[in-house]
């Protein structure tokens, strides 16, 4: 029998997401960022779930949606602020979501430590700043640096330019961003592609994140684009 | 003695002229990293003859100019989230390898905005401590890039000095910034204050010490 983690149905694809779930969002901004998956997720109705992303989502689509629909208890985030993000700000400011800020190289460094089996390590970013109140301080060579713990993930949703069954990623130019990090830190990492090619046209030379941190895959061909549809006044549902 | 906030605010050098003399500061063949608005001017500004890398947080190495409307790709932006291309001989990487290049020490040179910067260095561009917080890559760059300038007015827009003894708001980075570029002077920071290394022709050492809460010389 063949390994084939391609999945025709967005409900199979995303079958054991749970209630109370962490799940990982790549993208930054609108490139690389898995909207057709998060629209599965409104669909499915999982609620209590805590977002690890960059950004706190734009409009009423993608990330602003699911966060619209109170789906969302947690986010933790570099930049949450947006000239779109009405969703997020709505209830962040009325306390109705909690909100953990990380500086954004800090936030991909402590996801991949959680992907390569480092539990914490020590980083100037921060130091000195309200971001590092409550964290372990200590100095190496006169310099001195934070503990920051790894950050792991229930699953990530990541969205890839093409991808083989075995779960080989390529990505677009800058829509790489987080995504393969994500896959790395996540116990499931669910990627939505443009395209699904065979096995032998996969150039090894040219993988990005191998099969191994992947165990979902589906096909969107014509992915749904946030600021066109934002452009075009879209709510989902 | 003149009173704060200034309400007869002098005119200073305009935000093409101070992203001219930045850019004319960054030697042949750095990497540098410019932060979103004001300090993207810099890259217009680079001497003929002159090859400077430019690096944005979000995977890209070899930043090029906004391209043309018919060439706009939605998966290939700034850290701003704004269309820009790519430049032979860029490359793109995943966001940890991104920020290695920044936390990595490879970064040769940022320019960044600023709400205060104190006499040590200290920067807070981040938070005004109200609305939601959001940090983005800022802190990272300060504590990781070789050299960290600052491009700002030097005057708050309600006429307060931006150069403190103390910064007020929640810091970026402590003892981080080496050089602003204001719109009254390119002042380093030194032990002994914040030294003029060039004034605008239309202001004296005495004015600038009086729109700077800190020393001048």
């Amino acid at each position: 029998m063949q390994i084939n983690k391609i999945k025709a149905e967005m409900i199979d694809t995303l079958s054991d997401v749970f209630d109370g779930a962490t799940i990982m969002i790549g993208g930054f901004g609108e490139a690389g960022s898995p909207v057709d998956l998060l629209h599965g997720l409104i669909d499915n109705g999982s609620k209590d779930l805590t977002i690890i992303a960059n950004n706190a989502g734009n409009g009423r689509v993608g990330l602003g949606a699911l966060i619209g629909q109170r789906q969302v208890k947690k986010v933790i985030c570099s930049f949450a602020r947006s000239a779109t993000g009405v969703t997020f700000s709505e209830l962040y400011l009325s306390g109705q979501i909690e909100l953990e800020v990380v500086p954004q190289g800090t936030l991909a460094e402590r996801i991949r430590a959680a992907g390569a089996g480092i539990p914490a390590f020590y980083t100037a970013t921060a130091v000195g700043t309200p971001l590092a109140e409550g964290k372990e301080e200590k100095s190496f060579n006169g310099k001195k640096y934070i503990l920051e713990t790894a950050l792991h993930a229930d699953f990530a949703f990541v969205k890839a330019d093409k991808a083989d069954r075995y779960g080989n990623l390529t990505f677009n130019k800058t829509a790489r961003n987080f995504n393969p990090v994500m896959c790395m830190a996540a116990n499931q990492s669910i990627v939505q592609v443009r395209d699904i090619i065979e096995p032998h046209q996969t150039n090894p030379e040219e993988v990005i994140t191998p099969g191994i941190f992947v165990n979902k895959i589906i096909k969107i061909e014509n992915p749904i684009v946030e600021s066109k549809a934002i452009a075009e006044g879209l709510i989902y549902p | 003695m003149i009173n704060l906030p200034l309400t007869n605010v002098i005119k200073g050098w305009d935000r093409n002229t101070m992203a001219s003399k930045i850019a004319k500061d960054l030697p042949h063949g750095a990497y540098v990293n410019l932060g979103i608005g004001m300090p993207e001017l810099v890259s217009q500004y680079v001497e003929k003859g002159q090859e400077i890398i430019y690096h944005s947080e979000n995977g890209l190495l070899g930043m090029g100019p906004p391209p043309n409307e018919n060439e706009i790709d939605l998966d290939l932006i700034n850290a701003g989230k704004k269309p820009v291309s790519i430049l032979p001989g860029g490359s793109f990487c995943h966001h940890a390898d991104s920020f290695a290049m920044i936390r990595g020490g490879h970064i040769d040179f940022c320019v960044l905005g600023a709400m205060e910067v104190s006499i040590k260095g200290d920067l807070a561009n981040w938070s005004t401590g109200k609305g939601i917080p959001a940090v983005g890559g800022a802190m990272d760059l300060v504590a990781g890039a070789k050299n960290v300038f600052v491009m700002t007015q030097h005057l708050t827009k309600e006429g307060y000095p931006k150069l403190v003894k103390k910064c007020s708001l929640p810091l970026t980075g402590a003892s981080v910034v080496s050089r602003v570029y204001s719109d009254y002077a390119i002042l380093d920071i030194t032990k002994e204050g914040f030294k003029v290394l060039e004034l605008n022709e239309g202001i004296s050492l005495e004015y600038l010490q009086t729109v700077t809460d800190g020393k001048v010389y």
